[in-house]
Order: structure tokens, then C-alpha cells, then sequence
């Protein structure tokens, strides 16, 4: 499924992708390459599209959670449950992510 | 402006019947109004920075370390009350900034730089960093939110003897060594259950240990030296120095609205002097806090221009919030469901959800 296309997400950035009542997150790592999450923090439930991105760690906006967005892992308080990651595919300029 | 409402009895328990009233309500972990700032405007906002926290965090190590040994050298002379003066504003009430900033992580933009500032200043404001940092964390999740907010400092109707006491820490201090002292032995409270996940609480017993071992050698250096000079240096500050911390502390919230879903209803931002921003570490800009806890507080003052015209006037100083702080804690005495009305600025976005 086409998430967004490339121009959407700056290097080092998040995008934020809604489907079918759910929400996902997009990422752009600084080296170029895409990844996706769930796109709320399993923390609080606040979306991880308006935190901030520094190397492969997302920060939630809201209680400074952090993951490593390429393997969901938590990393540290107050992060108790790790993100689901999907499967990201680029093709030309489109960002594909595998949600079932 | 003012609004009376029936009276209600508050129980600001976390384990009580208006924390259960929260939940059913959709007041506890809900949607907070918040101004609209462009992403890459908010991208830049956020970006972490050593080099800020790097200077003021050696200027307060430096001026903590000349006070202090200033008051060491003048004891029993009348310059070391000066001395202890300063030095116990920079160890009881300057730590407090320090621990909230570090504690939110971005105060430095390495990680340990946080960590190692935040766990110094836990214990210089008799804080155990595990319980404070979920404590902090709900209290931004449901800020000034009856029965779910552990740090509500100013309840209604208001201690006022409280407030008084705390000025030297007379009453949370003791509280605090309690909680330490049963956290060494490996309890918890009910409340501290409600927002500690069980597999972080080993950590807390763990770390009031640590803390029970620093203040256990304080005293013996006292009995060892047959000196009051080493409590003065470490532990008496967090009692003798709180009192700007109270001063301070108070603006953020006292007085204004509970259970809002709006931080520009429950949080105050007061214009503050150079040398009090740099002991607050820019803590005034507490509506910009809430609202966006990730932005560091050097950037505080560039959040609070981008967002002024969706927000209250902020107060023009530490006194004109006073103005409105103190005759409104007199009068919450009498009427705990009187509180000030925000005023919000011609063509700024409705206020959200308030119960």
C-alpha cells in the first residue's frame, strides 16, 4: 500500500500515515532508507509523527518514550512495551509499507 | 474574571473516587489543545543542543563551588550566612529546574549528560529519580487533572500553612525521607503503584538505598568532624535553600482552572529577569512547556513568540503573577470552587474540552 512518496519526508524525519482506522509512522533515516511503526507510543498513545527524529531514535513528543524506529525497540522509561514495525518498500518516488 | 460552581469534595487521592471520575469522563490520557506551529518549525524547536547546558551547568557547578567554600572559609563569621544563602538558592532551589529538564531529556542532547545532572539533582531536591520521573511523566499526561495529577502542588482548599512550611521544605521534606526511607526497604505506596510500572520498581528501592548511603555518610562525616559544616553542604540546602523553588513553582499552576484540557486554562507563563532565568532555567514559560514538553528550555523563548497570539497575555513579571496568586489562594480558602479565568486573545482558537 502507497504510504506517501519520498518528497513527504525529509531526511531524519516522520510522516504520519492513517489507513483504515489505524495510524502508522514513516520514517526517513538520515542515510536515506525507510521505515515504518505504529503510529501511536505504546506509552501514552500519542502520535509519534509530531516527535522528533535524531538518527534512528524517534522521541515521543510528549513524555521523551524512545524507540529505534528500524526494530521497534523500546529504549528505556517510559517505554515498558516496543512498537510494531511493518515492512517498507520504495518504489520510483512512492513509499509502500506491508500492513495486512 | 471568575465563574462559581457548586461545591464538590475533591479527593486528589490517585486512588480515589475523582480519579475514577476522570477515567469515565475522558479527562485522564486525553487530547490537549495545542497551538498550531508548522513541522519544521516545530522540527527546529526541538532540536537538542549540548553546548547550552554544558555552560550553565559549569557556571551553577561554579558558583556552588565558590559559595560553598566561601561558606566553609567564613564560618562563624556573618559572610557565611551570604555564602549559605547562595549556595543553598543553587543547591535547593536551582536543582529543581535541573532535575525537570534533564528529567524530560533535553536538557543536552547526550543522553548520560541527562542522566548524570538529573540523578545529582534528585538528590540535592530530595527526589528519587525513578518514582519522579513517572511522576512527572503523568503529571504532563493529566496535568492539574483532580484524583490523577500526583503533582498537584497547590489543592483546593489551599494548604496555606503547607505552602508557608514549604518554603524550607518543612513539610515535603519529611515526607520525602519517609518515602525514602520506605522505598530502602522495599515498599511502595498505593499511589506510587498507580503510576510505577512493577518492572521499574526494583529500581526505586534500589536507588533509595543509594540515597539513604549518601545521607548516612554526611552524618558521619558530621560526627567524625564534630561539624555541622558537612549537612550544611549536603542535605540541610535541600530545607534552607527551597524557598525560591516554592517562590517559583508556585506561578505554574495555583489558582487556575482543574480539570481543563487546556494548558493556557491550568498553567501560567510569567516573564522572569536573566539571572532568574538561568536558576529556573526558563521554567516561566510554563503554558509553552506543557504544550510542547519536548522543546528544550533554550528554546522556550522562541516557542513562546511563535505561539503569544493563540495564548493568555503571559505576566509581565514574578510580582504581577503574585498580584493575582495570592488574594486567589485567600479566596480559594473560603471558596475552593473559585479559581481565575484565563482570558484568551482576540482570534485564538477556542479552548478545549473542560469538565
Amino acid at each position: 500500500m502507497v504510504a506517501c512518496t519520498r518528497d513527504e519526508i525529509e531526511e531524519e524525519d516522520v510522516f504520519r500515515f492513517d489507513h483504515d482506522g489505524r495510524t502508522f509512522a514513516i520514517y526517513r533515516s538520515p542515510d536515506d532508507e525507510f521505515f515504518a511503526t505504529d503510529g501511536l507510543c505504546t506509552h501514552e498513545r500519542v502520535h509519534l509523527a509530531d516527535g522528533l527524529v535524531m538518527g534512528h531514535i524517534i522521541e515521543c513528543p510528549k513524555h521523551n518514550g524512545r524507540f529505534d524506529y528500524r526494530t521497534g525497540a523500546g529504549k528505556g522509561a517510559p517505554i515498558c512495551v516496543d512498537l510494531a514495525t511493518y515492512p517498507v518498500k520504495v518504489e520510483g518516488e512512492k513509499v509502500l509499507i506491508g500492513i495486512a | 474574571m471568575s465563574e462559581t460552581l457548586p461545591v464538590r469534595t475533591r479527593d486528589y487521592s490517585l486512588v480515589g473516587i475523582d480519579g475514577a471520575r476522570a477515567v469515565e469522563s475522558g479527562l485522564a490520557s486525553a487530547q490537549w489543545y495545542s497551538c498550531l506551529v508548522p513541522r519544521k518549525q516545530m522540527k527546529a524547536l526541538m532540536q537538542r543542543r549540548d553546548g547550552p547546558a554544558i555552560r550553565d551547568t559549569a557556571l551553577w557547578f561554579a558558583c556552588l563551588s565558590l559559595s560553598g567554600s566561601l561558606g566553609v572559609y567564613f564560618w562563624g563569621r556573618w559572610p557565611a550566612a551570604v555564602a549559605f544563602l547562595c549556595y543553598g538558592v543553587l543547591y535547593g532551589s536551582a536543582s529543581d529546574s535541573r532535575w525537570h529538564e534533564c528529567g524530560h531529556g533535553t536538557a543536552f542532547r547526550t543522553r548520560w549528560m541527562n542522566d548524570v545532572v538529573y540523578n545529582i539533582a534528585c538528590v540535592m531536591i530530595l527526589r528519587e529519580p525513578t518514582v519522579w520521573r513517572w511522576s512527572h511523566a503523568r503529571h504532563h499526561t493529566d496535568t492539574i487533572i483532580v484524583g490523577r495529577d500526583p503533582e498537584i502542588a497547590v489543592k483546593r482548599p489551599p494548604d496555606l500553612l503547607g505552602i508557608l512550611l514549604n518554603m524550607f521544605q518543612l513539610k515535603s521534606g519529611p515526607a520525602a525521607l519517609y518515602g525514602i526511607a520506605l522505598h530502602a526497604i522495599g515498599r511502595l505506596t498505593d499511589e506510587e503503584r498507580s503510576f510505577v510500572p512493577k518492572m521499574e520498581q526494583h529500581k526505586v528501592f534500589r536507588i533509595a538505598r543509594i540515597h539513604v548511603g549518601i545521607f548516612v555518610m554526611m552524618i558521619a562525616s558530621c560526627i567524625a568532624l564534630r561539624s555541622i559544616i558537612p549537612a550544611m553542604l549536603l542535605g540541610l540546602p535541600s530545607f534552607y535553600g527551597a524557598w525560591l523553588m516554592v517562590v517559583f513553582g508556585t506561578t505554574q499552576h495555583a489558582a487556575l482552572a482543574e480539570d481543563t484540557l487546556d494548558h493556557r486554562l491550568n498553567s501560567r507563563t510569567v516573564m522572569m529577569n536573566p539571572v532568574f532565568r538561568f536558576l529556573y532555567w526558563n521554567m516561566n514559560y510554563h503554558v509553552e512547556h506543557h504544550m510542547f514538553p519536548m522543546v528544550p528550555y533554550h528554546a522556550l523563548p522562541a516557542l513562546h513568540e511563535a505561539i503569544k497570539a493563540d495564548c493568555p497575555a503571559p505576566y509581565p513579571s514574578l510580582i504581577a503573577a503574585y498580584r493575582e496568586i495570592i488574594p486567589g489562594l485567600l479566596r480559594q480558602a473560603r471558596d475552593p470552587e473559585w479559581h481565575v479565568v484565563r482570558t484568551l486573545p482576540a482570534g485564538a482558537l477556542p479552548e478545549a474540552v473542560s469538565a
